[in-house]
């Protein structure tokens, strides 16, 4: 029973992490960059349901909503600022403009709403289940948190792999130059790819703030480090792959805390990662790329 | 025949260049320091800046002469930090002489780094691009993990060292805790100066300049071009991508070494050894300009002085800094600004005027 108490946790942290990981990997696998202020977008999203939940006093789910719209035009605005001039540049110079960009976020935030720690009111409002004789508790943001990961992962599925926008996108991840040629608009499908991306952080943010009350400008750090991981573990550019690696990450991050030690478990969760890449160098879906000379 | 004409290599020259403006920076924080015209903002940041500037060279010379992303580069720093503080508490009574453990303490550093670099690079180095930086990423904070959670002490016995707690390590009366977990190592004697971190950066800057122009060095850089015509050709790439490795970690075990006797207490914190650290490092690589030794020393310094010398502004620092950094990233890479560089920039102008064009002559005079 415990094990599954350990496991059910796992799996809806898990499922946060992927939404985080969706967003890498997406932009990943389209514009060929590590974007390291995906992470802090998370922060953002949860400090605006804050504002309008907490100091405007409206409904946390007007917050979610009013979340969700401001992340995806704050997504495809970051894109347009900083990324879109350097697409030609070196991938690292682009990484390094992401890092600037998670710095800037993080320090905008701290001046905004100062450094200290807020709570962070529960967004969800569903009962606790009880099963087993109150043997197992399931929280009600576990709940919605698999719920509305499982729709979401769902619905991109869909949209990705049946609608024309979806599959610009995969035409342009597979071969930007061979896109363009074929009359896809690279640029507005990058940017809609951000979109998609950071409107999943918003998401994210919402459901991790209401499971882990505490909202700090550095809040979508850690999550945003390990989606990241989880999104390379599945095989980064993967969409599968970055759900598997997220769910994954998750129930492996919990057990351990359950199971062997609560400080250990980033540790732990990093040397899982590392044997799976020394196994399989390219994640577990991962495509292998021969090399031409 | 015309007199053939004593030309120093392209690389000698540029190495020259490297070492005199070291040379310079010295000169005038010697001179500053004497003359008494130096802030204790400023002279308080000497050692750091040593130790960032160790750092960055040795990142550069894995990112840029190996061509691999490393975002573990702090986890090496720690190693280097903690060994040798451990070391510096433990013998603080045992060898009197500062000098001598000082100099024990930064070889122990650097070579438990070197090793640990070397160990780790044997299987990390056979993956490739963004799965080697999440690896190393992932080693980094492992590093750091474990030493938050390290209890070790001493007593007649010999060593002990736990995981859980002080108490489990079952120490003797006389015993003394050390590393304390997450309160870390207190009363590190603080043993490191600026001309000492000044010796330690040169002492990196020739090594790293020998290796980039040795066998070792071409033959990492042929990897890094094209492993697979590389290897063609004979070059293990294996083996001399662990000799760079390794050699990076153990500089950067060294600018722990330093880093840990500027302070008398040590903590492993995100902000010092995590993964905020090792992306700080390549963003001075990066800045500095890739496999550019000079330049990795110069964005070091800038990037870490620019926060502080912005000290008057508070809570704006941090936020110039982030935009200070986007807007350089996207000014170096604006195809306009940079033909504009081009245009006016000093060699060009030598160039063309060796070249006899009476235009440029004009202008110069």
């Amino acid at each position: 029973m415990e094990f599954l108490s350990y496991l059910v946790s796992g799996i809806s942290l898990g499922s946060i992490y992927a939404l985080i990981a969706l967003g890498y990997t997406m932009v990943y696998g389209i514009a060929k960059m590590l974007n390291f202020a995906h992470g802090d977008v998370i922060m953002v999203g949860a400090f605006v349901i804050f504002t309008v939940s907490t100091t405007w006093g409206l409904s946390p789910v007007v917050g979610v909503l009013i979340s969700i719209v401001f992340c995806t035009l704050f997504g495809m605005l970051i894109e347009k600022v900083a990324y879109k001039p350097l697409r030609k540049a070196s991938s690292l110079a682009v990484l390094i403009t992401a890092i600037g960009v998670s710095y800037l976020l993080q320090n905008a935030a701290q001046l905004i709403f100062g450094s200290s720690t807020k709570s962070f009111t529960s967004v969800v409002n569903i009962p606790a289940l009880r099963l087993f004789d109150g043997a197992l508790v399931i929280s009600g943001e576990t709940i919605a948190t698999i719920i509305i990961s499982i729709i979401i992962m769902i619905a991109l599925t869909l949209f990705i792999n049946k609608t024309k926008p979806g599959r610009a996108m995969l035409a342009v991840a597979e071969d930007r130059g061979a896109a363009q040629l074929m009359g896809i608009n690279v640029n507005a499908t990058i940017s809609l790819t951000f979109a998609i991306g950071s409107g999943l952080a918003a998401v994210a943010g919402a459901l991790l703030c209401s499971a882990y009350p505490a909202l700090s400008p550095t809040t979508g750090a850690m999550p945003g480090i390990k989606a990241f991981t989880a999104a390379v573990f599945g095989g980064i550019g993967s969409i599968p792959g970055a759900m598997i690696g997220g769910i994954l990450l998750g129930v492996i991050e919990n057990l351990s805390k359950g199971y062997i030690s609560t400080q250990l478990s980033d540790a732990i969760v990093f040397a899982v990662l590392i044997i799976v890449l020394l196994v399989k160098p390219t994640g577990i879906l991962g495509k292998k790329i021969n090399e031409k000379v | 025949m015309a007199k053939q004409k004593r030309v120093l290599k392209q690389s000698t020259k540029s190495d020259f260049i490297t070492y005199a403006m070291l040379a310079v920076a010295f000169i005038v924080v010697e001179v500053l320091t004497f003359t008494g015209n130096i802030s204790s903002l400023l002279s308080g940041l000497l050692v750091p800046l040593c130790a960032y500037s160790i750092l960055a060279v040795s990142l550069n010379l894995v990112v840029g002469i190996l061509g691999d992303l490393s975002l573990g580069h702090a986890g090496f720093m720690c190693i280097g930090a903690y060994v040798s503080a451990f070391f510096s508490v433990t013998c603080a009574d045992a060898i009197p002489q500062t000098w001598l453990r000082f100099l024990i303490a930064i070889l122990l550093g650097g070579t438990v780094a070197g090793i640990f670099g070397f160990l780790i690079g044997i299987p990390v180095l056979r993956l490739k691009g963004d799965y080697l930086a999440i690896v190393t990423l992932a080693f980094g904070e492992i590093i750091k993990n474990i030493v938050n959670l390290l209890f070790v002490g001493i007593d007649e016995n010999g060593l002990h060292v736990s995981l859980e707690s002080a108490n489990a390590l079952n120490l003797t009366e006389n015993g003394k805790v050390i590393i304390k977990g997450a309160l870390g190592i207190t009363g590190t004697p603080r043993d490191a100066n600026f001309v000492i971190g000044f010796i330690l950066l040169v002492i990196t800057v020739f090594v790293a300049l020998n290796l980039i122009n040795s066998r070792t060095g071409r033959a990492a850089m042929s990897i890094r071009d094209n492993r697979i015509a590389a290897e063609s050709v004979g070059i293990n790439v294996t083996k001399y991508k662990l000799i760079v490795f390794s050699v990076s970690a153990f500089f950067a075990g060294i600018a722990g070494v330093l880093y840990a006797h500027n302070l008398s207490s040590l903590t492993a914190t995100t902000k010092n050894f995590g993964y905020n650290m090792s992306i700080m490092i390549l963003v001075f690589v990066v800045l500095g300009g890739i496999g550019s030794t000079r330049g990795s020393i110069i964005a070091a310094v800038i990037l870490t002085a620019l926060p502080e010398v912005l000290r008057g502004l508070n809570d704006y620092r941090m936020l110039i800094y982030a935009i200070v950094l986007i807007l350089l990233m996207l000014a170096n890479n604006n195809e306009k600004l940079n033909a504009y560089k081009e245009k006016i920039s000093i060699t060009n102008l030598f160039k063309n005027k060796k070249a006899g064009n009476t235009l440029d002559k004009e202008a110069n005079s």
